[in-house]
């Protein structure tokens, strides 16, 4: 591989300084960023370690909310326990998501920061057309081996599926980040490819992931993270559903209602429609199900990812439901 | 002075043996929990350099341009091989003596004939270096459109498929047998190409003295490599010294010496400094081999009863366009259920991979999924029980053949397994259990088999006046615990109590082991050893009973036995002497034996040879999403005398998850246009992880075998990954209504 520099930066300004130099990147946990350069899509001349930075880690969880570290790693907020009771989404997307080693390195802002699975994207050396790597190259996925693609958010120019289910959960909930200066939704972050599919976030030079934060909500509370893939572990989803849902005081009517979908979408993908769809209506299978169809609207899909249109609206269908069996 | 047994003779002497049948932990184990086991890339000579190498884009074409300038200018680049300036070989790596000779890319020329195939190696002081060389070669090519698929190029009949079996077989009227039957079935099963992804890398250190040569490299067959690279080199097999004391897995792909561990010897050779090359996950997809997909039609007729009149059974498979490996998937159908006839046919087509290879129950395993999931389809068209079915078409004779088998237990396995598992409350309809939580249930059922073979190996034993033995025998240890195995045969060939015993294999100036592959290396090389120590032992007893001062005098070589490190006059067991002090009268420091195993050819005349065993599976479906799980299964198997039960079950276990991963996980998935594998690496190449396999069983059923060789061993590798395929194919079948005819089968498959 080719030599870069390595440096430890000693405080989040300094990161920030010096990951904004061209050629700069940041390295957490390094689980996707090691893997890129490896097969040749990341070429830093320039890591700039945060790893041990102080006081970035810190979970902090009450009733308006809970902030997470950019530093924490995806283990630890997976297995804390003000999470799993007040943000069960959170924990069940993360334990869901990679292997357990992978969990135990990688962080939460390095994971916000995953890039596709697209086989496409990860092999420069053997397809050159990539829309994402290379502007106005071209698309190899398109025509090519497509059941991991997405069917929603797609464009001409590109079909690479957002990969991560910690994002799919924080969308549902109307999370944002902490870039330094400002604050953006983790909703607004994600862009769609449109004709730019190489402009993925919308973070600028010299900011830096430094917390999450995820409003505390009724609907968080009482939500679930649903994943199905064909294996058991250390797949990413087919199809996955980020649900909350808050009933009425009649314990049938629909108050508050979350839902986004990963596994299907070129970025994490709020189902408003469905949300709106239901919202006052009282909860009942026939409604959820004809409801559910709605997350899949405007779906393309390249032909073997077909299944994945049929699959969703399902998965979204099914986490409600069982939300709405517990008390 | 040594003796040399004959080919299974019995001993003179009676044995009884201690260690055999001993469940013993792996005496390999504390060095690898530790990871003190040194594998091959961890050698580090002095001087050593990295070679990587650079592998094609292209899967067929030639290459137009490498910049060799730009790689050789890179800090650390020592030197660049290609087909310019690679050592001249002896022999030409296209050249084919023998059909266990494959053809090898060595940088012979500049065409390209698949993905991944070495096009040239970059040597350097550190890995990275040698890394970012290999990249900065951006290799040019005039490209060739790629024929990816089965349909993509002419069909032909091969000349022989597997180890050279006829390519079509029959035995009766298959036409006739069919057009009596009062049911028939028809049914067409695609199975994916795979990859063996064993978990070490093929790796290789390699270092040249003169025209002498050190290797270090995962092999299961030792000899055969040395060989192959003495006749490429053209140099003395003895000149070459192999160590391959352990193997992270081989499963065929490690059978014989792979291009990409030529190229490391051959990058030794040009910079004269030992180097070392390890392949990348994704280079991996080419060079070693692959089991090749195949396409099988099954036809299949049954009388009134249940009886089957005709099994047709059709394959077509793929192997590359420069050398001959066709899987032999329809020969499954030869040797499992009675039918007055049977017809099994191949037909092949010529693709742009590398060439596929043995891997893990080749033809058997491919077979099998197709044999079982017909065979359940059958059961279903008479209205049977499927087990029910399998018994009523059980073999007595091996049915292609008609030769009794030398041993067969299988109604055991049935009825040990199916005990276990519960069969008798599956309801013959399929969609009709569900769990408490709303899963589609489903049981299935498949038959393992897989032949029992026997190769050629030698061994040397050695007695010591110390009362300690030693036994050397170049045997291969890919995992499975033939460490462990073979010194338990060991201990017992001389007699011995295992810690007194020093066992030595892994090294090709060791006698030869044969290959660890076929299932096979136990009986072979392990009646090596079983040979080796008796005659160690039978010289030891001339020692005794022809000296006037032994306790032994005039017993005879027959009326003595061996056991923990002493002889006993078996008239007179209060008599005896110990192993020491027979060789310190005799003034001897050590009395050496030899052995050989290998199949007898009059036995081999005469039985059907054959481990075999039953395996059931319970998968759950979730109805609306068409998710898969297996839930747990059941395997009893009968496969002659077990020498260690741990490890044996350890072998079914394994061959067992084989088959969930081949119903339900593994493929090569290849972009049509480029021929290029898309998910070469083991994030998206599935193979179960431990919570997709949660509860799994392996019984083992006895079977004396009196036929197949001296110690009774059949071969339990392989046979695991037979049957359960199926089983798993036919569960979800029995949980959903649908049959799965394309493997793996999928979400998508089951979406209604």
């Amino acid at each position: 591989m080719r030599d870069f520099s390595y440096l430890r930066a000693g405080s989040i300004d300094t990161a920030r300084q010096a990951a904004a130099l061209p050629g700069a990147m940041l390295l957490a946990g390094g689980t996707t960023l090691i893997d890129l350069a490896k097969c040749g899509v990341a070429q830093p001349d320039t890591l700039v370690d945060i790893t041990h930075l102080k006081g970035l880690d810190r979970i902090e969880i009450g009733e308006h909310g809970a902030t997470i570290g950019a530093l924490a790693k995806m283990s630890h907020v997976a297995d804390h326990a003000d999470i799993k009771s007040r943000l069960p989404a959170i924990s069940e997307a993360l334990w869901q998501a990679a292997s357990a080693q992978i969990r135990n390195m990688a962080t939460i802002g390095g994971n916000l920061m995953q890039r596709t699975r697209c086989p496409y994207f990860r092999d420069p050396a053997n397809f050159s057309a990539c829309n994402k790597r290379q502007p106005g190259s071209g698309c190899s996925a398109i025509g090519g081996v497509t059941r991991g693609h997405a069917v929603l958010g797609t464009s001409d120019a590109c079909i690479a599926m957002y990969p991560g289910d910690l994002a799919t959960a924080l969308v549902a909930f109307d999370a944002a980040m902490h870039l330094g200066e400002r604050k953006l939704l983790v909703d607004d972050f994600f862009l769609l490819p449109g004709s730019t599919p190489d402009k993925e976030h919308a973070i600028e030079p010299g900011e830096m992931i430094t917390a999450i934060e995820i409003p505390g909500s009724a609907a968080a509370r009482r939500s679930t993270y649903l994943k199905i893939r064909d294996r058991q572990s250390y797949e990413f989803a087919a199809a996955s559903a980020a649900v909350g849902l808050e009933l009425e005081a009649d314990g049938r009517t629909i108050r508050d209602l979350r839902v986004a979908l990963g596994g299907v979408a070129t970025k994490p993908w709020r189902a408003r429609a469905v949300e709106d769809a239901l919202k006052g209506k009282v909860l009942e299978p026939e409604a959820v199900r004809a409801a559910s169809q709605l997350s899949v609207e405007g779906a393309v899909d390249h032909g073997a990812n077909h299944y994945k249109i049929e699959l969703a609206p399902r998965v979204v269908a099914r986490a409600i439901l069982k939300l709405g069996e517990t008390a | 002075m040594t003796l040399e047994l004959g080919l299974n003779q019995q001993p003179a002497h009676l044995r009884q043996g201690s260690s055999i049948g001993q469940p013993l932990t792996r005496r390999d184990g504390f060095l690898k929990v530790t990871g003190a086991a040194r594998y091959a890339a961890d050698n580090h000579p002095p001087g050593m350099l990295y070679a990587v190498l650079a592998v094609s884009s292209i899967a067929r074409g030639r290459v137009a341009s490498l910049d060799i300038e730009a790689a050789k200018a890179h800090k650390g680049v020592v030197e660049v091989m290609t087909p310019r300036n690679r050592p001249a070989l002896a022999m030409d790596p296209d050249a084919k003596d023998h059909p266990f000779m494959f053809r090898l890319d060595l940088l012979q020329n500049d065409e390209v004939r698949y993905p991944n195939q070495s096009i040239a190696v970059v040597i350097a002081e550190t890995l990275e270096a040698a890394t970012e060389g290999a990249v900065l070669l951006s290799p040019r090519y005039e490209e060739l459109p790629a024929r990816v698929g089965l349909d993509d190029a002419e069909s032909f009949v091969p000349r022989g498929v597997g180890v050279g079996n006829p390519a079509v077989q029959h035995k009766g009227d298959v036409e006739a047998g069919l057009k009596s039957a009062r049911t028939r079935i028809e049914a067409t099963y695609e199975t994916p190409a795979q990859y063996h992804n064993a978990m070490e890398p093929h790796a290789i250190v390699a270092a040249w003295d003169g025209d002498r040569l050190s290797i270090d490299t995962p092999s299961q067959g030792l000899a055969m490599a040395q060989g192959r690279i003495a006749g490429l080199f053209g140099i003395a097999p003895q000149n070459i010294h192999i160590r391959s004391p352990f193997l992270g897995g081989g499963f065929g792909s490690k059978g014989m010496i792979s291009g990409p561990q030529v190229l490391g010897v051959l990058a030794a050779r040009l910079v004269g400094r030992p180097v070392k090359l390890v392949l990348r996950r994704e280079q991996m997809y080419g060079p070693v081999g692959h089991r090749a997909p195949t396409r099988q039609t099954l036809r299949m007729g049954m009388d009134g009863q249940g009886r089957l009149t005709a099994i047709d059974h059709h394959a077509k498979t793929a192997s590359s366009t420069f050398d001959d490996f066709f899987e032999p998937a329809a020969d499954a159908s030869h040797t499992l259920y009675a039918s007055p006839a049977i017809a099994t046919s191949h037909e092949a087509v010529r693709l742009d991979t590398g060439t596929p290879l043995f891997m893990r129950a080749p033809g058997e395993a491919t077979g099998s999924i197709a044999l079982e999931s017909a065979i359940d389809e059958a059961a279903h068209a008479c209205g049977m029980d499927p087990l029910e079915f399998r018994l009523r078409n059980y073999a007595e004779v091996e049915p292609m053949t008609g030769k009794p088998f030398s041993s067969k237990a299988l109604r055991e396995c049935y009825s040990q397994a199916a005990k276990a598992f519960g069969w008798a409350s599956r309801p013959l309809q399929p969609r009709l259990m569900r769990d408490a939580d709303g899963f589609l249930t489903g049981w299935g059922v498949g038959t393992a088999t897989f032949p029992a073979l026997m190769f050629q190996a030698e061994a040397r034993a050695v007695l010591r006046a110390d009362g300690s033995g030693l036994m050397e025998t170049g045997a291969q240890d890919m995992g499975q615990g033939a460490w462990t195995a073979f010194a338990q045969i060991a201990a017992d060939g001389l007699g011995l109590d295992i810690d007194q015993v020093d066992f030595r294999a892994g090294s090709s100036d060791l006698p030869n082991a044969g290959i660890a592959g076929g299932s096979g290396h136990t009986a072979t090389a392990g009646m090596a050893i079983h040979n080796a120590g008796a005659a160690v032992v039978a010289k030891l007893a001339d020692l005794a009973t022809e000296n006037k001062a032994s306790p032994l005098f005039g017993a005879g070589n027959e009326g003595v036995v061996a056991r923990g490190g002493r002889l006993y006059r078996r008239d007179d067991e209060n008599r005896s002497e110990s192993y020491a002090e027979i060789l310190t009268r005799a003034g001897l420091t050590e009395v050496e034996g030899r052995g050989k195993g290998a199949p007898d050819p009059a036995s081999q005349e005469t039985y059907a040879k054959h481990a075999h065993g039953a395996v059931f599976a319970e998968v759950k479906v979730d109805p609306d999403f068409g998710q898969i799980r297996v839930t747990r299964m059941v395997g009893a198997f009968a496969a002659g005398r077990v020498i260690n039960p741990r490890l044996v079950r350890s072998q079914y276990y394994g061959g067992m998850i084989w088959g969930v991963s081949f119903a339900l996980h593994e493929e090569a998935v290849t972009d049509r246009r480029s021929g290029r594998i898309q998910n070469a690496n083991l994030a998206e190449y599935h193979v179960p992880v431990n919570a997709d396999v949660p509860s799994v069983e392996a019984l083992l059923v006895h079977e004396d075998d009196p036929h197949i060789n001296a110690l009774g061993i059949k071969g339990v590798g392989e046979i695991g990954v037979t049957g359960t395929a199926g089983a798993v194919a036919n569960a979800v079948w029995h949980a959903t209504g649908v049959r799965p005819r394309r493997f793996p089968i999928r979400i998508e498959d089951l979406l209604a």
